[in-house]
């Protein structure tokens, strides 16, 4: 936890209402979500019980597993998830967007919006990540067949759950990991992760105070868990003797979903206030170039799936896949991180107090020097900013502000002023044209107040790595290429 | 013993295409690399040296020049790379950004991140040095370019880390945030480790301290006996005040334990950055003297010879803003002091002042490397109470299957130098 976020939760509890962390919110929250709410029966891995599941949230669709110890109605209920959400994701396949590429001289398309698939907590995204593997390795013919819409569910479910850990992804959003990066709460971060006591403090219910909304949803008759595991009360009491009716006389299915029902539905209606929350909150600026990210991805998905021979994602990832996989991860969090302190002034903040980022006036600027030390004449304006942040970086530091991007100023000297605070000498360059007279506005004029960092999102060339058929003897030598088989469903301990 | 020749049997003459070398702190490491890049710039045969920073780049080439004057070295640089001095100082070093200009060189040394940027052209002998700080992924994207490698480091350093956190290869023997170390072992369990036994850095007052905390399986010796190494202060403390006692329990003991009192505070905990601060200052102010087996005579312990290691940046900044500008005293993170050598190390306890013991702050390769930078005397700032704070967080790291069990395991070696520096305590 750092500083502010602990000094933001302190004051929360002092307020008794949760505190804003960011000024924008980082997460795209699409138009049309589709939320899924998943039920686990405990004591079975991964065994779905039950879902609330829909873009519409007057209109829930619920999937009851009536027997979750039986494999056979397991696929029964993925084949009915798979068409509820195969349905909703080709109903973005039906609009395209133009994308130059290669500086304009080519065209690319891609899908004008995206899916959403919303999850209540990380506990969702697993789930939906262990059904996607459970699902998208089984046949379609042979003994235990299933319906075909299950793999295929099974291949999307898998792609949404790989988006879930792809930083600054929205493709598949865990609700209380989305709130709790935006609201601080005077809670424990593990108070934090039950939905209804989270959203308590953020959006308490009419006629309840945020301190009041978080001690109702101690009571777990009144805000059940919002899954996928369940409270065992209700396991041993309701749900087991509902179960057991029902193995009797199945004519006991309604009541049965009614059971389930109850424990779903407040967590939807909570799933949807978060969202309306979230979506109450103004978009920072790079949300958009991140959802564009998102909607390439799917995008490529959709063609890999319509073209030859499409595979079911690998079991495992091979050496070299899982390196390129880790360095992609890790040019993409780098690039979130920059851009969400960017956006927004309070993630800067945290960056202002470490060091590595200071806010300032400009006390004086020379826009016309010209540097001729290297035998070229180039223009080379130094301003002095004065701050009062405590700053660390040193001379020699590379930084830019957000305002003029193109900009690099290098940390000439660092003095520090009687009066407190220190004196900041910086070179520019770039973002000047290629004159040796600096357009108006392209140099900071003294009394600007600016705010230097050295964060830098600028794009990298991508990591190049062996071909998986060149993997070296250090990670194994080349794998045997990877053959889709019966035995691929099974599980190395089963 | 020598390992030398064994180690140069095996990687000449061996059945597999790697050789690997374990040494515990400040056991010769270096001189071993030194030894073997002499021996094939001698023989004629083109050699690689991956190294992981490019400070330890540049340690390399200015030793390797030193040692091997006939031969060229090959610094290949990023562009815009200024000479070090050490380096700029050797006639037959020769420093390029382009391989293409380093044909001939005898060697070739550079980090492991320009090594993955070479196109073409392969090695038939190569050395990786510290390559249990090295990523599994960096080693993935060179090893095929060489053809006998020798894999040197140290086992009980800080694993490389991730800004990434996913546990998603967790359990596979490739797994790319692992130690390059740790996958190449687990892909070819025929390769035995050669080890080195003796630390020439750490005092007979540390040795045994750091192997049986951190190396539990792989015990090392001093070098040097209790008689070889002593610290002593030229001047008299004018009343005595506990950084005084601090250092002159340090001096006479080769630990100290500075105690503040408990409490819980932020990271930069400010008292703690002060202690640290005041101790290192104080130490040139009481004109300490080195008595060793390289100055038998005495050296002077000047600001140099003094690092004050952190667990975070933050910490470290903290430090610096209390001690006055241009000190020369060295202040850094755990992660930038590995493979460094002091006279005295101050160290700021991770679990100081904290409310709970996370994976970070108990890993043991933080706290190994913070206690095995010096040769004669380490003094730990802490706020009491670290005690109860590792009896309420056992480690609870989850287990993987497949996942290679890791020892010591990072509470057990927290507990241990607790207990050895719990009769080092000064309260202050």
């Amino acid at each position: 936890m750092t500083a502010l976020t602990a000094l933001a939760r302190a004051i929360a509890v002092r307020e008794e209402r949760a505190q804003p962390l960011t000024t924008v919110r980082h997460v795209h929250i699409g138009a049309r979500p589709l939320v899924f709410v998943p039920l686990a029966l405990a004591g079975e891995a991964n065994a779905p019980l039950a879902a609330l599941v829909g873009d519409d949230r007057a209109a829930p669709h619920l999937l009851v597993v009536p027997q979750p110890r039986n494999r056979a109605q397991r696929f029964a209920f993925a084949a009915e998830l798979g068409h509820l959400v195969l349905d909703y994701l080709r109903s973005f396949t039906h609009f395209r967007e133009d994308v130059p590429i290669n500086r304009g001289r080519e065209v690319r398309q891609r899908f004008s919006d995206a899916p959403q698939l919303i999850v209540p907590n990380p506990a969702g995204v697993a789930f939906t990540r262990l059904l996607g593997r459970s699902t998208r390795l089984r046949r379609t013919d042979g003994p235990y067949a299933v319906d075909p819409v299950v793999p295929l569910l099974g291949r999307w479910l898998t792609f949404l759950a790989e988006r879930a850990e792809h930083p600054g992804s929205s493709l598949m959003v865990a609700m209380t990991r989305a709130l709790s990066m935006h609201w601080a709460t005077g809670q424990s971060s593990t108070e934090d992760a039950n939905l209804a006591a989270l959203l308590g403090w953020i959006a308490p219910p009419e006629g309840r105070s945020p301190v009041e909304a978080a001690a109702d949803a101690e009571d777990a008759d009144l805000w059940p868990p919002a899954g996928p595991a369940t409270d065992p009360t209700f396991d041993n009491e309701i749900l087991s003797p509902a179960i057991a009716r029902h193995e009797r006389d199945p004519r006991h299915f309604d009541g049965l979903r009614k059971v389930l029902n109850s424990q779903l539905e407040p967590t939807w209606h909570l799933m949807w206030r978060g969202i309306d929350v979230l979506g109450g909150l103004s978009p920072g600026a790079s949300v958009a170039e991140r959802w564009a990210d998102d909607r390439d991805s799917f995008t490529n998905y959709v063609t890999y799936l319509a073209g030859d021979n499409p595979l079911p994602q690998a079991r495992r990832d091979s050496a070299t896949a899982a390196a390129r996989r880790l360095s992609t991860m890790e040019r993409a969090q780098n690039v979130y991180d920059v851009q969400r302190a960017m956006d927004d002034p309070l993630v800067m903040a945290e960056y202002r107090l470490g060091g590595e980022a200071f806010a300032g006036t400009v006390t004086y600027a020379a826009p016309d020097r010209i540097d001729a030390s290297s035998g070229r004449r180039k223009l080379r304006p130094q301003i002095l900013v004065h701050t009062d942040d405590p700053l660390r970086l040193t001379p020699g530091a590379t930084v830019s502000d957000r305002s003029r991007p193109k900009q690099k100023a290098v940390i000439v000297r660092v003095s520090t002023l009687d009066s407190g605070g220190y004196e900041v000498q910086l070179e520019l360059s770039g973002g000047m044209g290629n004159s040796l007279v600096a357009p108006p506005g392209s140099v900071p004029a003294v009394g600007e107040r600016l705010t230097y960092s050295a964060l830098d999102a600028a794009f990298r060339q991508p990591d190049r790595f062996p071909a998986n058929e060149e993997t070296p003897w250090t990670h194994g030598g080349p794998p045997q290429q990877y053959v889709p088989t019966n035995d691929d469903a099974v599980e190395d301990w089963s | 013993m020598d390992v030398f020749p064994a180690v140069m049997q095996d990687f000449l003459h061996g059945d597999r295409p790697g050789v690997v070398v374990d040494s515990p702190p400040g056991a010769g490491k270096s001189t071993l690399v030194k030894r073997v890049a002499t021996h094939l710039a001698g023989a004629g045969e083109p050699l690689a040296i991956v190294a992981q920073t490019n400070e330890q780049v540049d340690d390399l080439v200015a030793g390797i020049a030193a040692a091997a004057p006939d031969s060229q070295v090959g610094r290949l640089s990023r562009d815009g790379y200024l000479a070090s001095a050490r380096v700029a100082g050797h006639r037959n070093v020769v420093v390029d950004s382009k391989m293409g200009n380093l044909t001939g060189s005898a060697v070739v040394i550079s980090t492991a991140a320009k090594w993955a940027t070479v196109t073409d052209g392969s090695w038939p002998w190569a050395i990786v040095d510290e390559a249990y700080q090295m990523r599994s992924d960096a080693l993935l994207r060179i090893a095929g370019r060489f053809e006998r490698t020798l894999f040197v480091g140290d086992p009980g350093q800080l694993d490389p880390f991730s800004v990434v956190e996913t546990e998603r290869w967790a359990g596979l023997s490739w797994d790319p945030q692992q130690s390059a170390m740790a996958v190449l072992l687990a892909h070819n369990p025929s390769i035995k480790p050669h080890r080195l036994e003796v630390s020439w850095r750490l005092p007979a007052t540390a040795a045994p301290v750091v192997s049986e905390a951190f190396y539990p399986y792989t015990p090392f010796t001093s070098g040097t006996g209790p008689e070889d190494r002593s610290l002593f202060f030229r001047t008299r403390a004018f009343g005595k005040s506990t950084v005084d006692y601090s250092l002159e329990t340090a001096a006479a003991t080769g630990w100290a334990l500075h105690e503040l009192p408990r409490r819980q505070t932020l990271r930069t905990d400010a008292e703690v950055a002060r202690a640290c601060a005041q101790l290192a200052t104080r130490l040139l102010e009481r004109s300490a003297v080195a008595v060793s087996e390289k100055a038998p005579d005495g050296a002077p312990v000047t600001a140099d010879r003094i690092a004050i290691g952190t667990a975070h940046r933050d910490q470290a900044a903290a430090v610096r803003a209390h001690l006055p500008a241009d000190t020369g005293i060295t202040v850094d993170t755990a992660n930038r002091l590995q493979g460094r050598e002091y006279d005295v190390t101050i160290v700021w306890h991770p679990l100081s002042g904290r409310r709970d013991a996370t994976a970070f702050h108990l890993e043991s390769g933080r706290l190994c490397v913070l206690t095995s930078r010096h040769r004669h005397a380490c003094v730990v700032v802490a706020r009491a109470g670290i005690p109860d704070l590792l009896d309420a967080h056992p480690s609870t790291g989850r287990m993987y299957l497949n996942e290679a069990v890791k020892f010591p395991d990072g509470w057990e070696a927290n507990q241990a130098v607790l207990a050895h520096l719990s009769e080092h305590r000064v309260p202050a």
